[in-house]
């Protein structure tokens, strides 16, 4: 194990400071005093009290995670099906043409993907005469759609790595190849999928452009709601929600580094029995 | 498995159908539209208005390579340290890279604003020197950055699978062999880490190519990128058939860029690394 | 496995800490508009609310949940940030709302597509209460009225900060001086930009002449070479306030907001004439619960609802019952309710090959980059990238050559 050189470690602290800067005003301004996002005034929790009785926020929060969440797990299972499925695909000129089709979402704009979207889902509704088609079912269906692509680029690299002999060595001695599957591939593969579902639910929570485009009356997310306030100021409000946010997923992380580590400790000390 | 059994089928078939009606379908909607007119004719006048924004394309493919290159550089040193360190702590770091990426993009391109303003945190505390206030926001410089910080960590995780996927031994027998450590990274460590490359590009590249609100709060609204005129045709034109055409030219010169990346790497890995 | 268990339940934790119940509170209302709007027969239906961002009251009351209350309809309430963009959401198809609040040319847009429903007044009990008819009553005439209830009145304002600017601007014009390069903010949407220039070219802001808008833009150009504007919307408020820049178009009650943050502002009605404009209360075609959207305009004109809106936006109301309102802290505001203003026009809706020009003309003139060492950069680099690929080319017959490969 090579020792990390002061160097290395100087340059990584660069980097992270780089990419928390803006974390850390968020967090000194949603204590603001005034009203402002750029000029501080002085210590005070109005905007977390104000935070709470906002419900049109509180439900616009809600919206996103649930939308993240579920988009994720469909988008993960799908795509894991469809890496499965892709790797072990015997035509070639039809796996290349799935393969640049998945690509698709990656290269194109969002716009462009969100109102395409739209106007499919606007005419398919036409043709079956219904009138309210924009609802949390689109928005799911859009979120998914752009999702796919990194799960399955996610998990095809493992699915490459994992040895299909074993696979076959498991069936030859018997097992269903459903549960070979399970058995040998699945947790092979597990890393892959599960940074493909990370991803999947790190773009969902964030992306503005296409869920504003396919979403419905009755289903806001937080990006929409934020970006909708661009005739009236940005308040601190929304510094304290991000910072809430932020403050529940840095401590959520250290659980799981502890976690991790206690783990760790336990095979450590098993192993030396 | 010598046959594609009608297990495999039935794996494949629910993405297939996915792909076509979701994919597919609307990008044959864009087509549609950008060679339409409102009437629904076919006509080339779409396409032939794309000669006005001809700057604005260059303009916003050189400012998407120059923040995929400056992104590169800055995430390549740092997944290659990163790769060095404790597992527990890669793991960790992991997680921290992507952590910014779940607060609201619209909130950290604001969060800027306040470093980088006359009256933001960078110019108060040069202040603290006697230092005159830097003009940083409302410049391309300003813009890049924007774009490099939104998309700094699209190039770390891909990078960081490459390099941590590397086999060390590799790198140990090229310095037994004796090459020194530059050498190493030229002839051993680089081409290893090639898709790891190819990946992080191609997600810098095209969001920041295609950005529109970046543009708009860190330049002032002085710096129009071709994302902010797209946006314009959908939002307040109302002509979805010059945005349409616009975005298929978006597309198309995406492709090729992207066309001549691989062309470098060489790789017939139909799959990229992303994590 | 771990992980994503603990991550689900890490959120579900954050998420349930938000759900806090509405505490109680004291009933602001009478008996008599409490029983109103019970015996409506609202409860268990619901309706879609399409509105501007941060435009409604939920500091002093919660008015949405206030409506449920009394109403017993739920409200699906969700925001949009321009009217072209609310535009192509409700013509899309697809969606139905219940009520939208577009601006005055939109309602006419709308009107002249046949997307509104014609109210009925019989619904709304408050609107010959309260609404000041002979002050705004002609915003809303040639049938508007039939159609929408306007929620705020505004207009316009050219603020200015004292520190740069020692007398008060009277003309637009004022934002073309070099001597402030660098410290203007103009509005980033092409309508409001373009108004700033006709108004000082002394146009007519809803020309349909091509060559007025040419002139216009033309103008607009001049601008970014003499002064350098910078081209906002929400950020003004950061920028004005901190004291760096010397003008900024915006509308008028937002000076209000602004010179609560930084005393050194002011504010000016140029002579040549600002924009007049309202927003509306609707209701498109498609809605599916007419009843409770009439409930709920009807509800935003109760006096003490209006008075915390108004309150809470700053904007101009029509509503009497908060202007003759001793405790309305804007009632005296020069800023919003100027008195005796010349030439102001209102937007009207243009046509959409007019609308069509105007944008490209914007486009134009956001365009204007000064792009010169991008241009270098850019072909610089494709001169490398070609340099590469021959370097490529010739390796590679090299390694043929010698390896037979």
């Amino acid at each position: 194990m090579t020792k990390t050189s002061p160097l290395a470690k100087l340059y990584i602290a660069l980097v992270f400071i780089f990419l928390y800067a803006p974390m850390v005003v968020m967090m000194v301004f949603s204590f603001n005093s005034s009203e402002s996002t750029y000029i501080f005034e002085g210590f005070s929790l109005q905007w977390y009290e104000r935070l709470f009785h906002d419900k049109v926020t509180m439900d616009a929060l809600k919206n996103t995670i649930v939308l993240a969440i579920t988009s994720a797990a469909i988008a993960t299972i799908l795509g894991t099906l469809a890496a499965v499925g892709l790797n072990s695909m015997k035509n070639k000129h039809i796996k290349s043409s799935v393969m640049t089709v998945t690509n698709i979402p990656m290269m194109n704009p969002e716009i462009v993907t969100g109102i395409s979207m739209m106007l499919l889902f606007v005419f398919a509704g036409a043709m079956f005469s219904k009138r309210d088609v924009l609802g949390f079912g689109t928005l799911l269906v859009a979120h998914v759609t752009f999702q796919l692509p990194y799960v399955i680029l996610s998990v095809l690299p493992k699915l490459k790595q994992t040895d299909n002999k074993i696979f076959e060595a498991a069936q030859d001695l018997g097992c269903h190849p459903l549960k070979a599957f399970f058995k040998v591939v699945f947790p092979a593969i597990l890393p892959g999928i599960i940074s493909g579902a990370i991803m999947a639910f790190t773009l969902s929570l964030d992306d503005f452009i296409i869920s504003y485009f396919t979403n419905g009356p009755d289903f806001q997310t937080l990006p929409i709601h934020i970006f909708s306030m661009t005739k009236k100021r940005v308040k601190p409000d929304m510094y304290a929600l991000s910072t809430l946010i932020f403050g529940a997923m840095f401590v959520l992380l250290i659980l799981m580094n502890v976690a991790q580590s206690r783990s760790d400790k336990k095979q450590r000390s098993k192993g030396d029995k | 498995m010598k046959k594609s059994s009608f297990a495999q089928k039935l794996m494949n078939a629910p993405y297939i159908i996915w792909s076509v009606l979701f994919i597919v379908a609307p990008l044959i909607m864009v087509i549609y539209y950008a060679f339409t007119d409102s009437t629904g004719a076919f006509t080339l006048s779409n396409i032939a208005q794309i000669g006005d924004y001809a700057t604005t394309f260059v303009l916003s493919i050189s400012y998407g390579a120059i923040a995929t290159v400056i992104c590169l550089l800055i995430a390549y040193p740092f997944a290659y340290f990163l790769a060095q360190t404790k597992a527990s702590f890669q793991s960790v770091a992991t997680m921290l890279v992507m952590l910014p990426m779940w607060m609201s993009f619209l909130i950290r391109t604001y969060s800027w604003i306040t470093i980088l303003g006359e009256s933001g945190v960078i110019n108060s505390f040069l202040g603290l020197f006697g230092i005159e206030p830097l003009q940083m926001l409302n410049t391309g410089g300003a813009v890049i950055l924007g774009m490099v910080y939104n998309f700094l960590p699209y190039m770390i995780l891909p990078l960081y699978t490459a390099m941590s996927k590397m086999d060390k031994s590799l790198i140990e027998a090229a310095q037994d062999l004796g090459c020194n450590k530059f050498y190493c990274l030229r002839k051993v460590i680089f081409p290893l880490t090639i898709p790891g490359i190819a990946s992080g590009v191609t997600m810098v590249f095209v969001p920041s190519v295609s950005t529109f609100y970046i543009s708009q709060k860190l330049g002032g609204g002085q710096i129009t990128l071709i994302g902010d005129v797209i946006e314009g045709q959908f939002q307040t034109a109302y002509n979805y058939n010059l945005g349409a055409a616009l975005s298929l030219v978006l597309m198309v010169m995406i492709l090729i860029c992207l066309g001549v990346l691989n062309y470098f790497t060489d790789s017939d890995d139909d799959g990229g690394v992303l994590i | 496995m771990k992980k994503i268990i603990s991550l689900v339940i890490t959120l579900l934790i954050v998420l349930s800490a938000f759900i806090i119940p509405v505490s109680a509170e004291n009933e602001i209302f009478s008996t008599e508009v409490v029983e109103y709007y019970k015996s409506l027969g609202l409860q268990g239906t619901t309706i879609n609310v399409y509105n501007w961002g941060e435009y409604i009251d939920d500091e002093e009351i919660d008015v949405i949940t206030q409506f449920e209350r009394l109403t017993g309809c739920d409200v699906n309430y969700t925001t949009f940030e321009s009217n072209e963009n609310m535009y192509s959401k409700l013509s899309g198809g697809g969606v139905s709302y219940d009520i939208i609040i577009p601006s005055d040319y939109m309602v006419e847009r709308l009107l002249s597509e046949e997307m509104l429903l014609p109210l009925d007044y019989n619904n709304i009990p408050n609107y010959e209460k309260y609404f000041d008819s002979e002050k705004y009553g002609y915003l809303v005439e040639n049938g508007i009225s039939d159609y929408a209830v306007i929620y705020n009145v505004g207009t316009t304002i050219l603020i200015y900060n004292k520190k740069f600017v020692d007398e008060i601007p009277t003309s637009w014009k004022v934002l073309w001086d070099e001597q402030y390069k660098g410290k203007v903010l103009m509005f980033n949407n092409p309508r409001d930009a373009f108004a700033v220039a006709q108004f000082a070219l002394g146009q007519s802001i809803n020309t349909t002449n091509m060559a007025d808008w040419d002139v216009a833009a033309d103008y607009l150009l001049e601008q970014r070479k003499l002064v350098k504007p910078e081209y906002v919307m929400d950020e003004v408020f950061i920028k004005m306030e901190s004291g760096e820049y010397a003008f900024a178009t915006y509308y008028a009650g937002d000076y209000e907001l602004m010179v609560e943050n930084n005393p050194d502002l002011g504010f000016a009605f140029p002579e040549e004439g600002v924009n007049t404009f309202y927003d509306a209360m609707c209701i498109p075609k498609g809605s599916q619960n007419k009843k409770g959207a009439e409930a709920f305009i009807n509800f935003m004109m109760e006096p003490e609802i209006a008075l915390a809106n108004a309150e809470y936006i700053y904007y101009a109301t029509p509503n009497k019952a908060v202007l003759e309102n001793e405790d309305y802290s804007l009632a005296d505001s020069e800023a919003v309710y100027p008195e005796n203003l010349q030439n102001t026009q209102e937007f009207h809706n243009l046509p959409t090959d007019t609308l069509q020009y105007m944008n490209n003309l914007w486009m134009k003139v956001k365009g204007e980059n000064d792009a010169g060492g991008l241009y270098a950069g850019f072909f610089s680099a494709i001169v490398v990238i070609v340099v590469i690929l021959i370097i490529h080319i010739i390796k590679k017959n090299r390694m043929k050559k010698y390896y037979n490969v």
